[in-house]
């Protein structure tokens, strides 16, 4: 034993008092509560690597779907494909996938196995087009493409303007493609579940060890504690947000962010705060990390479907758009969708983070009025 | 001396249990406190009624002159408490643990590494708190509830769970954070820790506090017999009954044993005889006390 125990009444507490001590006590926390989440293996893997793990494999799997071809084969020369210009031929072969035979009617057998769409040959200015019935829509695509082409080669050979022209565009960005509505989807995704797990199980475990007794005995005050949890989720959020852009962005998946990304920014808090909320009411009804983490999955999964994380809603039914409506995550997702990739400006998810912060402050009341101490 | 802790008829039911029954006692400052009692006796409830974790149903306490209910920021930093040894941050070193704690207190981590020190858990000081041992985790944890040099500490069953010689080492250090003037009160099951370390005990069972007072006035309150016992054949039965008078005697084959008011002429008569092969004298403990008051057995786990 040793002399270092201070007799009471030499105070080892700084005089200037409380506020230092808050302002300690904020950093502290936070710092044990990053530091218990860093080492805590699974919680790393389910809230960073896991959500990541899905958007490598989306990404790939749906890397050329924009991009599927018809196959077809040209028997003998066909002038109209042959003599097309180079600019005009790269585009069909965006489209067609044309090998070349000598034999009709080996070409005619693998139309009929369905081993290509359709067989093409030119008897003098007539192209005809062998394709078969067993497979109307590949049969039509192709049908329409080389009609085109035919219009496109009848227009050059008598060069009278048209009347009429028809044009066809899509209504996104033409770089809208899968890792761009994959990416803000799955963020969505991931920082919901990071928030949730975050504030469920670290009110539950932190009950259940008894730190929050130890806490209350201690003069640190409860916007502290909560605060340090919000602080710290809000991090792990943005850590998320830019591990998931960095990685989208590799050339392999060909994320092209839009002008105001930034704005995902408020909207990763935004949510986190919601979710904060919704964990923080799961872990007031529930007495071991176990039911704890298995609520807020129950939550966030189904929420998850239901907001279009994992795939988009456009063609999803009325009823399910109007389920979809009052979750917290299809108003971050949508939010997120609409500054990184579609190119709206700020003003556009006004709305969205709106919705948010109404849901972390009504939810986040009814968890304080539900928050308990202790298990007894 | 004033009184660091003032408990007046205090109760808490659960449903129809009541924890506490009615429960009174005072605590000077600078004193060594103990409620013993077996497990379920109401000793942790009437514990964190005065520590301010619990509203008690009726009855009043004063701690440090002031009501710990509701929850008292100014008065919190004047006590220390050490809960159970499972009260820490997950996957913290005992020195990351002990600076947090430290620091809501407002206490510099170069104190809170001293504390560390004091605790002999230097060494340790990288390890997570899931590597420690069970005396290692309880003395991290007093240091702590200590961290911040509290007036009043309270500790709830300190050395549940440890071995013989982790005890004894805490038992040291308990009593050293009471030589330097603090008022601790501590909870146990144990007899023997009571008598070791408190001053003054309140014996508890069922609610109530059944006996108050230092464990030697307690154990020399019971008038109870001194145990002498020597190695069987040492001396015949007849012998031993003609010097002992009106003692009880008892042999069990390993050993005589007298049980008498009167030890020193028993063990004069035997010395005389030269009949002391294997002698221990036993007098009475808490144990007896307790079994006295209650007319039960003591075992922790009622």
């Amino acid at each position: 034993m040793t002399s270092k125990l201070d007799t009471p009444g030499r105070s080892v507490r700084t005089p200037a008092g409380a506020r230092e001590a808050t302002v300690a006590g904020l950093g502290s926390l936070s710092r044990a509560m990053a530091l218990g989440f860093v080492r805590d293996r699974t919680a790393m893997f389910f809230t960073i690597l896991f959500p990541l793990m899905f958007l490598v494999i989306f990404g790939l799997l749906f890397r050329d779907s924009g991009t599927s071809r018809s196959e077809i084969i040209q028997v003998g020369p066909v002038p109209v494909l042959d003599a097309l210009p180079a600019e005009a031929r790269a585009g069909v072969d965006e489209v067609l996938d044309i090998e070349q035979s000598d034999d009709l009617d080996a070409a005619l057998e693998k139309v009929r196995t369905g081993d290509v769409d359709a067989a093409v040959e030119q008897r003098g200015n007539t192209v005809v087009v062998h394709y078969s019935a067993a497979d109307p829509v590949s049969a039509s695509t192709v049908q329409a493409i080389l009609r085109e082409i035919v219009q496109a080669a009848n227009l050059a050979a008598n060069p009278t303007p048209p009347r009429f022209t028809f044009e066809a565009q899509q209504v996104e960005d033409a770089s809208l493609k899968p890792i761009q509505y994959l990416t803000p989807g799955l963020l969505g995704w991931a920082v919901a579940t990071g928030a949730m797990f975050g504030a469920a199980l670290t009110l539950v475990t932190w009950r259940q060890k008894k730190i929050l007794r130890r806490l209350r005995l201690s003069p640190v005050s409860t916007p502290i504690v909560s605060g340090a949890r919000i602080g710290v989720s809000i991090v792990i959020a943005l850590v998320q947000g830019a591990i998931f852009v960095a990685v989208a962005s590799l050339p392999v998946f060909g994320l092209r962010l839009s002008a105001y990304w930034w704005m995902a920014i408020p909207l990763l808090i935004a949510g986190t705060l919601a979710f904060l909320a919704i964990g923080q009411l799961a872990g007031s009804f529930t007495k071991t990390p176990e039911a704890a983490s298995a609520v807020a999955n129950l939550i966030v999964l189904p929420m998850a479907f239901l907001s279009g994380a994992f795939f988009p809603l456009q063609n999803a039914p009325s009823w399910l758009n109007t389920i979809s409506s009052v979750l917290p995550l299809r108003h971050l997702v949508d939010g997120l969708l609409d500054v990184m990739v579609r190119g709206q400006g700020p003003a556009a998810v006004l709305p969205e983070l709106g919705i948010l912060l109404g849901f972390a402050v009504v939810v986040g009341a009814i968890a304080v009025a539900l928050f308990r101490w202790d298990d007894a | 001396m004033s009184e660091a802790i003032i408990v007046r008829d205090i109760r808490k039911s659960y449903g129809q249990t009541r924890a506490v029954d009615g429960v009174s006692f005072e605590v000077t400052e600078g004193e060594f406190f103990g409620i013993l009692g077996p497990n379920g006796a109401g000793k942790t409830t009437t514990l964190e009624i005065i520590e301010g974790l619990r509203k008690p149903d009726g009855g009043e306490v004063q701690l440090l002159g002031m009501s710990p209910w509701p929850r008292h920021t100014s008065l919190l930093p004047r006590i220390g408490v050490q809960l159970q040894a499972s009260s820490f941050f997950e996957r913290l070193t005992a020195r990351e643990q002990i600076r947090t704690w430290a620091s809501l207190y407002g206490v510099s981590t170069r104190r809170a590494d001293e504390m560390l020190e004091l605790v002999g858990l230097t060494d340790k000081a990288n390890t997570r708190i899931e590597k420690l041992s069970g005396g290692q985790a309880q003395r991290l944890s007093i240091a702590c509830a200590l961290a911040h040099d509290p007036e009043v500490v309270f500790l709830d069953e300190p050395t549940s769970g440890l071995d013989p010689q982790a005890r004894r080492n805490l038992w040291d250090l308990l009593r050293e954070i009471n030589r330097q003037g603090r008022t601790v009160v501590l909870t146990t099951h144990y007899l023997d820790e009571a008598e070791a370390l408190c001053e003054r005990v309140a014996i508890m069972d069922r609610g109530k506090i059944l006996q108050i007072g230092p464990p030697a006035a307690l154990v020399r309150g019971l008038d109870a017999p001194t145990r002498i016992s020597v190695e069987s054949g040492t001396i015949a039965a007849h012998d031993a009954r003609a010097l002992a008078g009106d003692a009880e005697i008892s042999d069990d084959g390993v050993s005589l044993t007298i049980a008498t008011r009167d030890p020193a002429r028993v063990l004069a008569a035997l010395a005389e005889r030269s009949a002391l092969r294997g002698l221990s004298v036993r007098g009475a403990t808490l144990e007896d006390v307790f079994l006295n008051l209650t007319g039960r057995e003591y075992r922790d786990d009622d």
